[in-house]
């Protein structure tokens, strides 16, 4: 289809594809390279593959499967405070790790309210650790990105099609079948195989809520060989399977997404007038105060440790809080530019390219990433001083697969709807972006920033493989805190952390939203 | 593009230094942070050696160790400190680490004579517990009991290998079959030691793996008489925390005299309420108050840097087999 005419080239997005690309199996090979003597595959490093696996598809299962009804719900109610709470729903995903499964345990925990719950009435406390806390943790952190994904592909259904809907009477079915099943349809499976790949690289949830070495995923291999055999080749080639299978699972998924799409509409307001009944109404109404619960009653066990710890913290939280904000507000900027040329690229057709490289960034292992621009960098220039870039691009390609995620769908509206009309007009290049395509993805630009700054702001990254004693990002500040005892301390850094984040995602997803509001 | 300035601002402040000798000596990151030893160990070197002293932070041990291999003869580190006795075999094995020259009369339960590798500090691992339960004797009794305990995780956590060797040290042979009456104790496994305090501190578990000294924190920093460490009847293991000079050093005499430094009363005393640690020399002054109240193990265990090496790779397979069960 290259050579069809088209009102903006993909040489860009295939180049940042490529640019991508050449990170992640760079530093593969850079690692690889580095290997001395090495060993292959263990058996427990194929128990560790299976184990990641299983726990990767049943989180990513469950996770979308209960975003479902959750995105649903929040698509065809209007209701006070509906765009705080979607806000807030973002935050598990944005938290550092070891904050959120405190969090998470205060709630859920053999000592937690749950438990406490269960106690009152004579019950054992929950056992919280294993496959299933595994699972849990892993739901926790995704339901929030999998319902704001579903949900921007319902409010990306454009309001003629509703508009037509109700005049031809459809009743719930009709709307389920001729609608909504085919939107999922396109959308679900790219979601799955994002989850999918955030979940084959977990680490300290699996091992922590895991209860014990048979929850052994490929990343503490990787790092145990790396840290314990310092067995480079291993290490890598074991990043290699992880790939592969990560990168193999994103191609079936995306392959199975399918369905025309709806077309173009004239970006009306979205007014709906399914769903009234009240089987309908009480359906959403369970199922936004289920998810808002399981969200929100951790989220607001780290806030109250939080608000304990804020008195006694140190000067220099602050100092990191500000070089956090510049971290995260450079790595968004890095990420917009890599994944609008490149979900511009998938709009045009070529989809395999774009969308398997956007997610090989999580595919990859961040220990491996690290390591490798380590062994790259290291004989040009002090990988201590370049801390700060290394990090902010680092995070930027971690957030590209959600990126993608969220810009295709909406590039690929617009092209198809306005493609002919640009060329007949001669719009082509920079005035088809700047007239055409930037004003009609506002809102997903804005999403788009939103979560990859937050991301950022969250991550404990490869800052830590690099750390200058004079530069530390706020979640590594958090860890230190940590690891020295000051537990208060540290979860009143993890709420400042926390405010900050959603700070910014807020104020960067606001600026796009217009369209999505009634 | 904010960071960009301060990397230049970084570097032109190095530019401006490039009269005073630097020495770089890498270190695991709690011990460069503002609340721990660093600034004042760099504050005290740099008052007498007429030298910029660089501490740069490597997460942990044995990240430290892979960092300074990686990086290898060209490596801009003079200094290493933060290896335990657990890495220094494979440490000394690399040929990167040059003999040193100090001569202290260290206050260590074990005789010392390595002559590549300095102890700065050491303590007991021991499981820390809240002090109005009793905890049990030994690794036996503790298996018996339903008390839950949080671990660490040995191929990712220095605590958790020392845990492994603990039980290898006190029960060779017998080993898998201790870690088998332990498997139903054990709560979870964490990746690092602040993953396992931070669940002990939220009521996840009875007891956690940390350190004899942990309660003097709680007690010196935060008032709190409520944590205790158990000391079991066959022994409870050490950790000794050393530094070396880097072979390919360009900075030899400053790399030998920080090493010096680092066995005076001018380190030393720095390091109880910092690292919260034994120090490896007392300093004059003694301990500080509060240390008198720890509780004290009437028996090191230690296996010797070349014989943790061997036992390491076994012990592990056993810990997870008895653990995956």
């Amino acid at each position: 289809m290259a050579d069809r005419a088209q009102p903006v080239s993909t040489r860009w997005g295939l180049g940042a594809a490529a640019l991508v690309a050449a990170l992640i199996f760079g530093t593969l090979v850079a690692v690889a390279m580095r290997a001395e003597e090495g060993s292959g595959l263990s058996s427990s490093d194929w128990a560790a593959l299976r184990f990641t696996l299983v726990q990767a598809v049943l989180s990513a299962a469950i996770s979308v499967g209960l975003a479902i009804p959750v995105a649903r719900a929040l698509a065809r109610r209007r209701f006070k405070g509906r765009q705080v709470l979607i806000t807030l729903m973002g935050a598990p995903f944005i938290l550092p790790v070891i904050v959120a499964i405190l969090g998470l345990l205060e709630v859920f925990g053999r000592a937690g309210w749950v438990s406490a719950g269960l106690g009152l009435i004579g019950l054992p406390p929950v056992r919280i650790y294993g496959l299933h806390g595994v699972v849990l943790a892993h739901v926790f952190f995704n339901l929030p990105l999998a319902t704001r994904l579903i949900l921007q592909g319902w409010q990306e259904i454009p309001a003629e099609r509703f508009r037509l809907a109700a005049q031809l009477g459809f009743g719930a079915r009709a709307m389920l079948w001729r609608i909504e099943v085919p939107m999922l349809r396109r959308v679900v499976p790219g979601v799955l195989a994002v989850i999918f790949a955030i979940c084959m690289t977990s680490f300290a949830v699996a091992l922590t809520l895991g209860g014990g070495p048979k929850a052994t995923t490929v990343e503490l291999a990787i790092y145990q060989a790396f840290r314990f055999d310092f067995d480079l080749g291993r290490a890598a080639l074991l990043s290699g399977v992880q790939l592969v299978l990560t990168g193999g699972a994103a191609l079936l998924a995306l392959r199975a997404a399918t369905g025309a799409g709806f077309g173009g509409g004239q970006d009306r307001m979205v007014h709906r007038w399914d769903g009234r009944g009240r089987g309908a109404r009480a359906l959403d109404f369970s199922s936004i105060a289920l998810g808002a619960a399981f969200l929100l009653l951790p989220l607001t066990a780290v806030v109250l440790s939080g608000l304990k710890g804020l008195s006694d913290l140190p000067i220099q939280v602050f100092s990191s809080a500000l070089i956090s904000v510049g971290v995260a507000l450079v790595s968004m900027v890095l990420t917009l530019l890599l994944a609008l040329p490149m979900a511009v690229a998938v709009a045009l057709g070529r989809d395999k390219i774009g969308e398997a490289a956007g997610i090989l960034g999580l595919a990859a292992s961040p220990l491996v990433i690290g390591t490798g621009l380590f062994i790259i960098i290291f004989p040009f220039a002090n990988p201590t001083t370049l801390a700060l870039p290394v990090t902010a691009l680092v995070n930027a390609v971690m957030a590209l697969p959600f990126a993608v995620r969220i810009l295709v769908p909406r590039a690929r509206q617009v092209v198809v709807q306005y493609t002919r009309l640009s060329l007949s007009l001669g719009m082509v290049g920079w005035p088809f972006i700047r007239r055409v395509l930037l004003p009609r993805m506002r809102a997903q630009i804005g999403f788009t920033a939103g979560l990859a700054a937050a991301l950022s702001m969250g991550d404990l990254g490869v800052i830590a493989l690099f750390a200058d004693p004079e530069v530390a990002t706020l979640p590594l500040q958090v860890f230190r805190l940590m690891g020295s005892y000051q537990t208060d301390a540290a979860a009143g850094a993890a709420l400042i952390l926390l405010v900050l984040s959603m700070g910014i995602f807020w104020a960067l997803d606001r600026g796009g939203r217009w369209h999505a509001e009634a | 593009m904010k960071y960009l300035f301060i990397a230049a601002g970084i570097l032109s402040a190095q530019a401006v230094a490039a009269e005073t000798p630097e020495l770089t000596v890498y270190t695991y990151d709690s011990f460069v942070a503002d609340w721990g030893p660093g600034p004042q160990v760099e504050a005290a070197f740099e008052a007498t050696c007429g030298c910029d002293l660089k501490l740069i932070g490597v997460e942990d041990g044995a990240a430290l160790l892979a960092r300074v291999r990686l990086e290898g003869v060209r490596s801009e580190a003079d200094v290493v400190l933060g290896l335990d006795t657990n890495l220094t075999t494979a440490a000394a094995a690399t040929g990167l680490f040059a003999e040193h020259s100090v001569e202290a009369e260290y206050d260590l339960p074990v005789a010392w004579d390595d002559p590549v590798f300095v102890p700065f500090d050491w303590g007991y691992f021991a499981f820390v517990h809240n002090a109005d339960v009793t905890a049990p004797a030994n690794f036996r009794a503790l298996a018996e009991s339903d008390a839950k305990i949080v671990i660490q995780d040995p191929r990712s956590s220095t605590p958790g290998l020392g845990l492994l060797l603990w039980v290898k040290a006190a029960y060779g042979e017998d080993a898998p079959e201790v870690w088998e009456g332990l498997s139903d104790n054990v709560v979870t496994v964490t990746k690092g030691w602040s993953e396992a305090y931070g669940l002990f501190l939220e009521g996840e578990a009875d007891m956690v793996l940390s350190y004899t000294t942990s309660p003097a924190y709680h007690l010196i920093a935060e008032d709190d008489p409520t944590k205790a460490a158990a000391v079991f009847d066959e022994g409870n293991y050490m950790q000794v925390e050393v530094a070396a000079k880097l072979a390919a050093t360009d900075q030899p005499e400053l790399a030998d005299q920080f090493l010096a430094f680092m066995v005076s009363d001018a380190f030393q005393s720095i390091i109880p309420t910092t690292n919260w640690m034994y120090p490896a020399v007392t300093p004059a002054g003694g301990l500080p108050d509060g240390f008198d109240t720890l509780a004290q193990p009437g028996k090191a265990l230690l296996l010797t840097a070349d014989e943790a090496a061997l036992a390491r790779d076994a012990a592990l397979d056993e810990w997870l087999t008895a653990l995956s069960q």
